[in-house]
């Protein structure tokens, strides 16, 4: 049908301000769709981001030993408590699941950790806390603690202790000095301040302090085994189907961060929909103003419609002249404003780069090829009632003799 | 000579009931292959309705039509189409020619619409017949831009590029001067005594019905002579 081809590009070029116009309003919409796509998807990056992007992304906690249940023969359930079970369940052999969930598709740090509370003791001053023991090494797998450091080094070793900013204002404590942290256990360390950090988050900056697992170890009484398994993944919408897998790898109660964070996700999905309504205008709009300018196409055109159906030319020939036209002014209107899309958001900082007061617009998330490709196919659908129109055209009556 | 085309007994009424006008009333016509007849008429005697009927535009209330041996009642719009594309060239009075399209592209359109593309044949034929028709110099011309007498001997090329066995024209000299429509009645009644094609030529204007051969009066519904 290169003819059709020809005819549908020959009706668009002959008035030319008129399909420039035409194009151009389909080019806003696309814009618009782009823009509502790299926003809405920027936005959940931004927020998903602030709120997950530093915490643990599935989670494994020691089980508290539930008592064993046991069944009688007649059906009653008897209770068996063990009697002087340490409080602090363990991980036990956490060690060799370790290599286990490092292993699975989409895992990008493991952490294993010996958590508990404490409080910290200079002088006369006394504060408590919350005191993580972590491998050293792996300081930064969950939260980013190195950069995060504004004083010393993130490096954990034995005897050393690494605070939050307010924490250490209030003990008027610096680098190199020495504390005494007590554990809720009873067990008493002295330690040297080794670094300082500043999350911006208040109760992390007040009262968390990282030090050593094997420093912990002794705290807590755990010659072994760990308290919690911090897990971050490389996508942290894969955190549902990932704690599935480790779960039926290991057994272990792997807990995503979704559980929990319905109302963030009930927000997020809010703003997804809010965005998916925007962008159906906007296509809804480019399927309208390519109907109407088309449909008056037809109406301008019927008679020379009439003299090609006089000639021999068949209604699937006008219809695909019509189509085609509609097709036509969808796919140069879809890559104009993708273009137009992609030039407006590239002086928006990269998703990495966020600054505050600006919109976390995120170019990657623009939506070009479905833009394009939706934009064709609605100028396509909204050609069809135009071209079915003018293949209606009855001759006589359109040549008007 | 042989029959081209026959209709018999052909009714025509427009509309229904109280608004209905009954154009043609058993309205019998043979044409042979090769004739060139004037369709004369007082206006409203239904010349424009014969040809758009003959012209398998529009179909009769009733009565029927055969040419060159196929039934032209029974065809549906498909087949009609396509014959009109092979047997039947028109032209018409108005808005004759796509305004958007060259002298050459209007001419080769019937060949181009039935082969999906405008081939170097079709361009050299389309080029032979504007030359005939003494528009060597307006082949590549705007059509939009073409004098009225211009226009008419361009549809008269486009009517004959894939050779039908039969032109219909209505009014086709109508609005050009003296001048002009001596000239497009002089190439048509050319191709006829060249090619054997027949035209079927409506009119009002004595002079222009001159140049044909046979005369065909339509009044009261049907032909009076
Ligand atoms: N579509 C239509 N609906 C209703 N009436 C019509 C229609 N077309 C034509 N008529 C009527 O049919 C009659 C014949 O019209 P037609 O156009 O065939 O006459 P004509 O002989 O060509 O006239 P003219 O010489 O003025 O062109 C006229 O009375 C006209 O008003
Ligand atoms: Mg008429």
């Amino acid at each position: 049908m290169l003819y059709a081809l020809k005819i549908a590009t020959r009706y668009l070029t002959a008035n030319k301000a008129q399909t420039a116009l035409l194009v151009s309003g389909v080019a806003v919409g696309v814009f618009i769709f782009i823009f509502m796509s790299a926003l809405i998807g920027g936005l959940a990056e931004f927020i998903l981001s602030r709120t997950v992007g530093d915490i643990s992304h599935i989670t494994i906690e020691a089980e508290t030993a539930d008592p064993a249940l046991l069944i009688s023969p007649a059906g009653h359930v008897l209770v068996v408590a063990e009697r002087g079970r340490a409080r602090t369940a363990t991980l036990a052999d956490a060690a060799t699941w370790l290599p286990l969930i490092e292993g699975v598709p989409g895992v990008r740090a493991v952490s294993p950790q010996i958590t508990g509370a404490g409080f910290l003791a200079r002088g006369a001053q006394v504060a408590q806390v919350s005191v993580t023991g972590v491998e050293p090494g792996r300081e930064s797998a969950i939260l980013d603690l190195a950069g995060y450091m504004v004083a010393g080094d993130v490096r954990l070793g034995a005897g050393l202790i690494v605070l939050g900013r307010d924490l250490a204002d209030d003990l008027n404590l610096s680098i190199g000095q020495t504390l005494r942290l007590q554990s809720a256990n009873g067990v008493t360390a002295a330690l040297t301040l080794s670094g300082i950090f500043k999350t911006g988050n208040g109760s992390m900056d007040s009262a968390r302090a990282f030090v050593s697992l094997s420093t912990a170890r002794p705290l807590y009484a755990m010659p072994q085994g760990v308290t919690r398994i911090e897990i971050k993944l490389d996508d942290l919408n894969a955190a549902d189907a990932t704690a599935l897998r480790i779960r039926a790898l290991t057994g272990l109660d792997a807990v995503p961060w979704t559980d929990g964070a319905e109302q963030l996700m009930e927000a997020l999905n809010a703003q997804a929909q809010t965005g998916y309504f925007l962008k159906t205008f906007a296509l809804i709009t480019i399927v309208i103003g390519v109907a109407s300018a088309l449909l008056l196409s037809t109406y301008r055109r019927r008679p020379e419609i009439g003299i090609m159906r006089a000639m021999g030319a068949g209604r699937g020939f006008v219809i695909f002249v019509f189509v085609t036209q509609g097709a036509l002014i969808g796919l140069m209107g879809g890559i104009m404003g993708a273009a137009l899309g992609y030039l407006a958001l590239l002086p928006f900082p990269s998703r990495d780069a966020f600054e505050p007061g600006t919109l976390p617009m995120d170019i990657t998330q623009g939506s070009y090829g479905l833009a394009i490709t939706l934009t064709v196919i609605g100028a396509i659908l909204a050609s069809i009632l135009p071209a079915r129109s003018a293949a209606r055209v009855d001759p006589v009556t359109a040549i008007g003799q | 000579m042989s029959a081209l085309l026959e209709v018999h007994e052909l009714f025509k009424t427009y509309g229904t009931g109280e608004a209905a006008t009954r154009v043609l009333r058993g309205l019998s016509l043979c044409l042979e292959a090769g004739e060139m007849a004037a369709l004369l008429g007082a206006s409203g005697s239904g010349k424009s309705t014969l040809l758009t009927i003959l012209g398998t535009l529009m179909k009769p209330t009733s009565g029927s039509y055969e040419m060159l041996g196929q039934d032209m009642i029974a065809a549906d719009d498909k087949a009609l189409t396509d014959f009109r594309n092979a047997h039947i060239g028109f032209v018409f009075q108005f808005h004759n020619l796509l305004p958007d399209f060259t002298a050459l592209e209007n001419v080769i359109f019937p060949t181009a619409v039935r082969e999906g593309r405008e081939t170097p044949a079709a361009r050299a034929r389309g080029r032979d017949l504007l030359s005939r028709m003494g528009l060597a110099d307006r082949i590549e011309f705007p059509s939009a831009n073409l004098s009225g007498g211009q226009k008419q001997r361009v549809a008269v090329a486009r009517a004959l590029m894939n050779s039908p066995e039969l032109v219909l024209a209505d009014e086709p000299t109508g609005n050009l001067d003296r001048d002009s429509a001596n000239q497009v009645m002089d190439l048509m009644g050319q191709i006829n005594r060249e090619e054997g094609t027949t035209f079927l030529i409506s009119t009002h204007d004595e002079k222009i019905a001159g140049f044909c051969r046979r005369q065909i009066i339509v009044g009261d519904g049907g032909v009076t002579g």
